[in-house]
């Protein structure tokens, strides 16, 4: 099954594959903490029935995607150690800081008062509680501000200075915090968050909307969800061209392999829309091309010189075809967002939101497409990063643990097979709770009799219940 | 480098803190999941997850916060254990997959489906316990290393040792779990725990006994530590410790206690680390590399200091808001039948 894969190919498919899997939870928890914050608020502010009930809708939800999340971070963060122990010898000084402030200033966090979140409203009392509830939002915003700024250092290395080890060391921390790429990562990356769990909210709205168009609960969710997207996603398609220009300015390479220019052109180059580049010929085959976009869009001028892979050597070159087309399917997701949030704003101009089946299926079918931007958008960044580990100074192959090849392969399999064994039951839980509409009288993961001290009850409609 | 107190020794007692929190607190909940099987009744298991399901995942962060403080603080040491202990780090982890999912899945399947979770979360939490002691005593062992790397094979860890230190955690976590029992149940859950407290109390002291004698085998430098003159002055107290510790738990179970069998186990395991740390110090990888060799350069240190300092009291004092909010007995729900 794996021959001719080394080492180190095989803990970068490892690091892929559990990377995959782990970042659409946090994706989604970032999204989901902030817009139960919002919900409760509303509750609080209004009182009315819908917004409680909405909220212990998605908290249970939340609590199943949030604990595989946790789970799964927990392989994340001891990966770099295990799979990766050069890198961590290396950019430990540097990076490992940024990690332990996450833990302290974000996991805990989020940790401590997801009791309280989860089983307590009736325990401390609703001013409490919705502070608890801000803090866990706060937490994954706080969490997702120090891992981009790891990750971003990595991308775009300031700040620091090689010790006589070899190792990086700090010479600025706000340097190495604020680097070049890190505020447009972090903008990019939290509103793709947002993004993501809004279309799973107006997926779910819009399913129940099809079924009955008169519950309270589905209605809200979707407006709330279609609004949105109808404002974030334009703002997204701006930050995410911003994020490409600094790309460009600092990891020239990286842009080069996401849009396909093997050449350089002196007078102006095109905008490749499509094609297979093939990277041992150096060339995009089949390519559908407008003249003179490229560099309208990156250079801001019809004319400007552009250039290509040419100009670099081979073995610094990133895997082409991978971030090309990966680059291809985050824009076109990020797009078909943008006409979801449209259409929405039509329909609801003419009055016609929660009537319209046609936008209810639409954006039905959009329910994965914020995962499947957020994976492609990543896949983009890091396999445009290669051959790098720390972009122009560590290699890949340089980074791995000197581990042979039959142990990294054993646990891949065996990541694999937990992996789709478990998260797998997950989302069949997910969908199963999402399946049921949220209704009169909802309780959370641990409203229950007072005599209990916590608990949680099982889904509506998985199991029989008796009277509460 | 001198014995005065310097940052590699304040950040090797910050390190030695977070994983001390951790082993006490997910200590408990994982020795609940190894004590699972001996509960078949699904009533006396849902109360058992209660206990903890508000708290377990706090618990489960001070692991994240040793791994990711020692590569920030100690770089090397992280780089040469994690391929050392290769295999029982991977299989820790997919332990505590198994074991953590199992809170939020197990309460959404049809009560038939129900122990499949049960099963994944005994299986997950011993897979997790068993990975940990091993690492631990792989640890102690010292791991072949060249230069910054480690330089042995992938199954180095695998001794008779180890897999004493192994068995000796999942019997320490075992009472841990019997213990918080004790204090969070009532009725025939909480005397059930009380037999099992007896029983692993013993066996306890047992395991703690047998990694002593094994231990100053190991290396010659672990028995002049504990038994040269004029150290033993300062080390024959943790043993004498211990065995007071003893007399007070057994006369906290005689009586029916419940709160002074959890601490007073507490107090072993503390006892237990202290003497972990007399063994190995100054070394962070034993025979090979000290806590100074490792440590990361002082103002990666310093930067995290800050942090530390002023966030791991509020994390302790909300952590602790956290237990009294769900403090007191936890009863067999009236929400499921």
């Amino acid at each position: 099954m794996f021959e001719g894969w080394d080492a180190v190919v095989l803990a970068r498919a490892q690091f892929a594959f559990t990377m995959s899997f782990h970042i659409v939870l946090p994706a989604f928890s970032i999204g989901l903490a902030s817009y139960l914050a919002v919900l409760e608020a509303l509750w609080l502010a209004t009182g009315r029935e819908v917004f409680i009930n909405l909220f212990n809708y998605w908290l249970k939800i939340f609590a199943v995607a949030f604990g595989m999340g946790v789970v799964s971070g927990i392989v994340m963060s001891y990966q770099f150690g295990t799979n990766w122990s050069v890198f961590s010898d290396k950019t430990g000084p540097v990076i490992g800081p940024l990690m332990a402030y996450e833990v302290l200033t974000a996991f805990f966090l989020e940790a401590g008062f997801l009791g309280v979140m989860l089983f307590g409203l009736e325990r401390v009392g609703h001013r409490l509680h919705f502070i608890a509830t801000l803090m866990v939002a706060v937490g994954t915003l706080i969490s997702a501000f120090w891992i981009l700024s790891a990750n971003s250092w990595m991308q775009t290395p300031a700040g620091y200075a090689v010790n006589a080890d070899g190792q990086f060391v700090a010479a600025d921390w706000l340097k190495v915090i604020f680097n070049p790429s890190f505020p447009y990562r972090l903008v990019h990356m939290v509103l793709a968050a947002y993004l993501t769990t809004a279309l799973v909210v107006g997926a779910v709205g819009a399913f129940h909307l099809l079924r009955d168009r008169h519950l309270a609960g589905p209605r809200v969710m979707f407006s709330m969800a279609m609004w949105m997207a109808t404002l974030v996603a334009p703002i997204q398609i701006v930050a995410g061209d911003q994020h490409g220009l600094n790309t460009l300015e600092h990891q020239p390479v990286k842009i080069m392999a996401m849009e396909g220019h093997f050449e350089s052109h002196k007078h102006g180059a095109p905008l490749v829309l499509f094609g297979l580049p093939d990277q041992a010929a150096g060339k995009v085959k089949y390519a559908v091309e407008v003249p003179k976009l490229g560099s309208l869009i990156l250079k801001h001028s019809l004319d400007a010189p552009l250039a290509g892979l040419d100009t670099v050597p081979r073995k610094d070159w990133p895997p082409v075809p991978i971030a090309f087309w990966s680059f291809r399917i985050m824009v076109g997701m990020g797009f078909l967002m943008m006409g979801l949030g449209l259409l929405s704003l039509w329909a609801r101009w003419r009055g016609t939101l929660y009537q319209s089946r046609l936008l209810h299926v639409f954006a039905l079918a959009m329910a994965p497409s914020g995962f499947i931007a957020v994976l492609a958008g990543w896949v983009t960044t890091e396999t445009g990063r290669q051959p790098f580990t720390v972009y122009g100074l560590l290699r890949t192959v340089d980074a791995a643990s000197p581990l042979a090849a039959p142990a990294v392969a054993s646990s891949l399999i065996a990541f694999i097979i937990v992996y789709f064994a478990v998260f797998s039951a997950g989302v069949i839980y997910l969908l199963r709770l999402m399946a049921a509409p949220p209704h009169h009288g909802e309780r959370g993961p641990g409203e229950d009799a007072p005599a209990r001290a916590a608990g949680i009850t099982p889904a509506a409609g998985a199991t029989a219940r008796g009277t509460a | 480098m001198t014995g005065a107190i310097d940052l590699a020794t304040v950040w090797a007692f910050i390190i030695a803190f977070a994983v001390f929190v951790y082993v006490v607190m997910d200590g408990f909940d994982l020795g609940l999941g190894i004590l699972f099987p001996l509960f078949p009744k699904r009533e006396d298991r849902d109360v058992i997850m209660n206990s903890v399901a508000p708290v377990w995942d706090g618990n489960e962060t001070w692991l994240v916060l040793g791994g990711g403080g020692m590569m920030a603080a100690f770089p090397l040491a992280y780089a040469v254990l994690m391929p050392a202990l290769y295999t029982p780090m991977i299989a820790m982890l997919i332990g505590l997959i198994f074991r953590g999912v199992a809170f939020e899945f197990r309460w959404r399947v049809t009560q038939g489906k129900r122990n499949r979770w049960d099963i994944a979360f005994a299986g997950g939490s011993l897979l997790a316990t068993l990975a940990q002691g091993i690492a631990l005593g792989a640890i102690l062992q010292g791991v072949h290393v060249e230069g910054r790397h480690y330089a042995g094979g992938w199954w180095d860890w695998l001794t008779p040792f180890s897999v004493l230190t192994g068995i000796a955690l999942a019997i320490g976590y075992a009472l841990l779990g019997a213990a918080w029992l004790v204090m969070k149940t009532e009725g025939p859950l909480r005397d059930k725990a009380y037999h099992l407290c007896w029983f692993l109390l013993f066996a306890m002291i047992g395991a703690i006994g047998a990694v002593s004698v094994a231990t100053p085998f190991l290396h010659i430098q672990y028995t002049q530590r504990w038994f040269g003159w004029p150290n033993v002055i300062l080390t024959a107290p943790v043993p004498i410790a211990v065995a007071a510790v003893t007399v007070l738990l057994l006369r906290s179970l005689a009586n029916k206690w419940d709160y002074q069998p959890f601490f007073l186990t507490l107090a072993l395991f503390a006892l237990s680390y202290a003497g972990l740390g007399i063994s190995m110090w100054p070394y962070i990888v034993p025979q090979s590399i000290t806590i100074w060799q490792a440590a990361s350069p002082e103002n990666s240190q310093i930067f995290m200091l800050f942090g530390v300092a002023a966030l791991v009291p509020l994390i302790l004092g909300y952590t602790g808001w956290a237990y009294w909010v769900f403090r007191g007995k936890v009863r067999a729900g009236s929400g499921y039948h």
